[in-house]
């Protein structure tokens, strides 16, 4: 199981819930859970996000594995200059 | 898991860190490089863009016939010329088309392609459009009210709840941070709040927009031109024009600055569509008024801040809330504002709340950091002042609440390996920091944050039959890459750099490469250089291992040779990389090494600015009498390029805190899209910026590289606002601190204590 931290603009497609308790064991896992149990998410996640996980920052990373008791944030896509 | 390698880490990479010239520099400065508008081809037409005269405008019929009769004229294109396409593309589409509303001045309409500029020039006079003019925001406070001219009738605000049932301007609603702020202001002794405001600014890159196209009746197609990035261009081309990705091969072109502006498409895929219907090939140049008026600009912005400490200089809570404009589509970097607002500070209660906002302004562009410099000048300021007011030095202030390697971030995640608090107490180590001011001079300092990444990237290594090498990359050259990644190669195979060559190859030759953009190709052009170059070792290791007779793993590889890995290897003068290259086609081939990596471990950057500016009490002028940036590099590779990112980040940052400005009329028109009037700091303006390198290794590298090219930009902003602010005695609150503003204030002041 691990803690996973939606930023605020996800949360209107979780009923206000900003961290979820998560069976997931990958990046992809979390995603598909995500989109499964939030269908309202999907647009965003389909756009794209980054996933933090133990202060790790992955974009599109499907199988970048996610550590049992690992603290991931789900971010937006990172973005630069 | 760490990358970093042991000599790396023991201080012994022997050319990583030295500052050879660079390869492309010669070209550059005798004018033999090629850049964007120096592309040219048989039978070339001339393309050029009708543009909205109105900030917001209905198009209610658009009439070609007359520009289409002109002799000379071989192509005309609407939006009409475009197909459907992918939702994900839809934005970029009518931004550079509009599809039925002009949604800013400048936006494109039409376009024609001639046989001359002249002719051109005329057909866009010939042709018709019918405009409904519509009421039109350009300001990003008044676009937020509930009442302001919508810019999409049907745009409901994302991350609210109850989720948004009314159409506004406000696309999203992004919030960050953890804790209670409400408990951490009831606990603080000193709060301040104060609102900032800033405008918008151009990346100013000295070369416009330029792009040659040539699409045939069989639908292969080329563009050349100047890009961050050539992969984006082809796969977003390909996808608005409905084509094959196979089918367009793009080449990037010498680039005459990007700074986040040449990370998107303007007028690529106007010149393949006008190439498609006149079966020419097409080249448009954009002129400067276009390249401000119609490319990204940065947003503007207003932000509300409120920090409360303790008396001993213990931050008990921060709070921040952000309005960013960014054009008249959903996509400003509010979020990354947000999230980089308060990173230089360990923080238990924290929140920041952003919102996009929609205007009537061309859609914003990356902009170095994008979204951060403008909330970090809050922040910055309001830290500043609350240190002053309790009487304590600003760097020890930092100090006290920087964080250091596990501490959480204000946006989330736990730091690795950072290197602030180095960075801070080298700044206040620092001889500027302790010299003496003049008259009517201020010092401020500033610290700031930027994340980097890495992405996907690919590199080919090949070894001529001389022993010299190749390196192929997919990210264009904007800061100095080439001679990084020749010094990277040059290490990992023990050879001199002078046998080394970096070439940026078309998009035909590697896979898919992201921009050249997030800080990111140092650190992943560089790793997959690396990598590149352990292939190619592995295989001339395994050619000298078949002429020796022995096993491969009895060869090792240093200093640009092949050797027996010990006394039961058997005894063999070692094989020089030229000798083991020149028997290549009798050992098994071409000798080549390639990486291809979505490759993530790009590690986060601080750094720390030192201004003093003197203000003219008479005029409002400002003189940047004295600069100083210093920046954790990780590792610098090509030292003098990453000064040359700091120094290049701090003059923009400078002018954007001084001069720089989009300036509308009521009318909703930019007033200035010329270097005349939008005033950019030149050489002659500002003094040497003055470095110092700071080195805490990423160990997502092998050398240790962070991204360098973003953070510098940050901190200005602030560094400039708190010494202006020291110079005149009174809280500067909006950028630009332009002479009429810092007057106008004194005027105010001077007044109000008569």
């Amino acid at each position: 199981m691990v803690k996973v931290v939606l930023w605020g603009a996800l949360t209107h497609a979780t009923n206000g819930e900003a961290e979820l308790d998560l069976d997931v064991r990958t990046v992809k896992e979390l995603l598909t859970r995500l989109e499964t149990d939030y269908p309202a998410l999907a647009p965003q996640l389909k756009k794209g996000v980054s996933v933090a996980i133990d202060g790790q920052i992955y974009r599109d990373a499907w199988f970048a594995p996610i550590p049992e008791g690992a603290e991931v944030f789900v971010l937006p896509r990172m973005v630069g200059g | 898991m760490s990358r970093l390698t042991e000599k790396a880490r023991d201080g012994a990479l022997k050319q990583v860190g030295t500052r050879p010239l660079r390869p492309d520099g010669i070209d550059k400065v005798t004018g033999r490089a090629r850049f964007g508008a120096d592309a040219v081809a048989p039978g070339m037409l001339v393309g050029k863009i009708l543009r909205s005269p109105h900030a917001h405008a209905r198009i209610k019929a658009i009439d070609t016939t007359k520009a289409e009769a002109l002799s000379g004229v071989k192509a005309v294109i609407t939006a009409d010329d475009f197909g459907d396409v992918d939702e994900s593309l839809t934005d970029t589409l009518h931004n550079i088309m509009a599809h039925g509303k002009a949604l800013y001045e400048g936006h494109a309409v039409a376009a024609v392609a001639a046989v001359n500029m002249s002719v051109a020039r005329q057909a866009l006079k010939l042709i018709e459009v019918d405009y409904d003019v519509l009421p039109h925001v350009t300001d990003v406070e008044e676009a937020a009210q509930p009442d302001a001219p919508l810019i999409r009738e049907d745009l409901l605000t994302v991350g609210v709840n109850p989720p948004a049932t009314k159409p506004s301007n406000i696309s999203a609603r992004h919030e960050f941070g953890h804790g209670d702020v409400g408990k951490g202001f009831a606990e603080a002794d000193i709060i301040v709040e104060r609102t900032f405001r800033t405008e918008a600014t151009h990346q100013g890159y000295i070369e416009p927009h330029s792009w040659l196209g040539s699409m045939g009746p069989d639908g292969q197609a080329e563009l050349w031109g100047c890009t961050q990035g050539h992969y984006m261009v082809r796969d977003t081309c390909a996808g608005l024009l409905g084509i094959d990705v196979s089918k367009l091969r793009v080449t990037a072109s010498e680039i005459g600055g990007g700074f986040g502006g040449k990370t998107t498409v303007f007028v690529e895929p106007v010149v393949l569509a006008l190439s498609r219907k006149a079966n020419r090939p097409v080249k448009i140049t954009m002129s400067r008024e276009e390249v401000f008026k119609a490319t990204g600009p940065t947003s503007s912005s207003a932000n509300r801040v409120k920090i409360g400490i303790t008396k001993d200089g213990r931050i008990t809570a921060a709070d921040a809330e952000l309005f960013y404009q960014g054009g008249a589509f959903p996509g400003s970097p509010v979020e990354f504002g947000a999230m980089a607002a308060f990173a230089c500070y360990a923080l238990e209660n924290v929140r920041a709340v952003g919102w996009d906002v929609l205007a009537n302004r061309p859609k914003q562009a990356a902009y170095r950091a994008p979204g951060a410099p403008m909330i970090v000048f809050a922040v910055e300021s309001v830290i500043d002042e609350l240190a002053r007011r309790i009487d304590m030095d600003p760097v020890d202030f930092r100090l006290k609440n920087a964080p250091k390697e596990g501490d959480r971030s204000s946006y989330g995640p736990k730091f690795g390996p950072i290197g602030l608090i180095q960075t801070l107490e080298a700044a206040k180590a620092h001889p500027h920091y302790s010299a003496p001011l003049g008259p009517n001079q201020g010092r401020g300092i500033a610290a700031g944050f930027w994340f980097n990444f890495g992405g996907m990237t690919c590199s080919n290594i090949n070894i001529g039959n001389d022993g010299t090498v190749t390196i192929a990359v997919g990210t264009p050259d904007i800061g100095g890459s080439r001679a990084s990644m020749c010094l990277m190669a040059a290490e990992e195979f023990g050879i001199p750099y002078d046998r080394v060559k970096a070439i940026v190859a078309d998009t035909s030759a590697l896979g898919f490469n992201d921009v050249t953009d997030g800080s990111r190709v140092t650190f992943s052009s560089g790793y997959a250089t690396i990598q590149s170059a352990r292939a190619a070792i592995g295989e001339m290791c395994k050619r000298a291992a078949q002429i020796w007779g022995i096993p491969e793993e009895a060869v090792d590889w240093s200093d640009g040779h092949a050797r027996p890995s010990g006394p039961n290897a058997g005894d063999f003068e070692p094989l020089s990389m030229a000798e083991i290259a020149a028997s290549a086609a009798r050992t098994g081939g071409p000798i080549a090494g390639h990486h291809e990596v979505n490759v993530d471990g790009a590690g986060v950057s601080f750094g720390v600015h030192i201004a003093d500016v003197e203000i003219d009490p008479q005029t409002g002028r400002s003189t940047v009498t004295r600069y100083t940036v210093l920046q954790d590099a990780g590792k610098a590779i090509h030292p003098a390029y990453v000064e040359g990112q700091y120094q290049g980040g701090a003059v923009q940052g400078i002018g954007w805190a001084l001069n720089e400005e989009y300036i509308y009329g009521e009318d909703g028109r930019l007033q200035n899209a010329g270097f005349l009037d939008y005033r950019m700091p030149v050489a002659s303006d500002l003094p040497m910026i003055d470095t110092q390198i700071i080195e805490i290794p990423n160990e997502g590298h092998p050398y240790g590289v962070r991204g360098v090219g973003e953070t510098p930009i940050v901190p200005p902003l602030g560094a400039i606002g708190n010494a202006v602010s020291q110079a005149i005695g009174l809280r500067v609150t909006e950028t630009p601190m332009s002479p009429p503003r810092l007057l106008a204030m004194m005027s105010s002041y001077r007044e109000a204590a008569e």
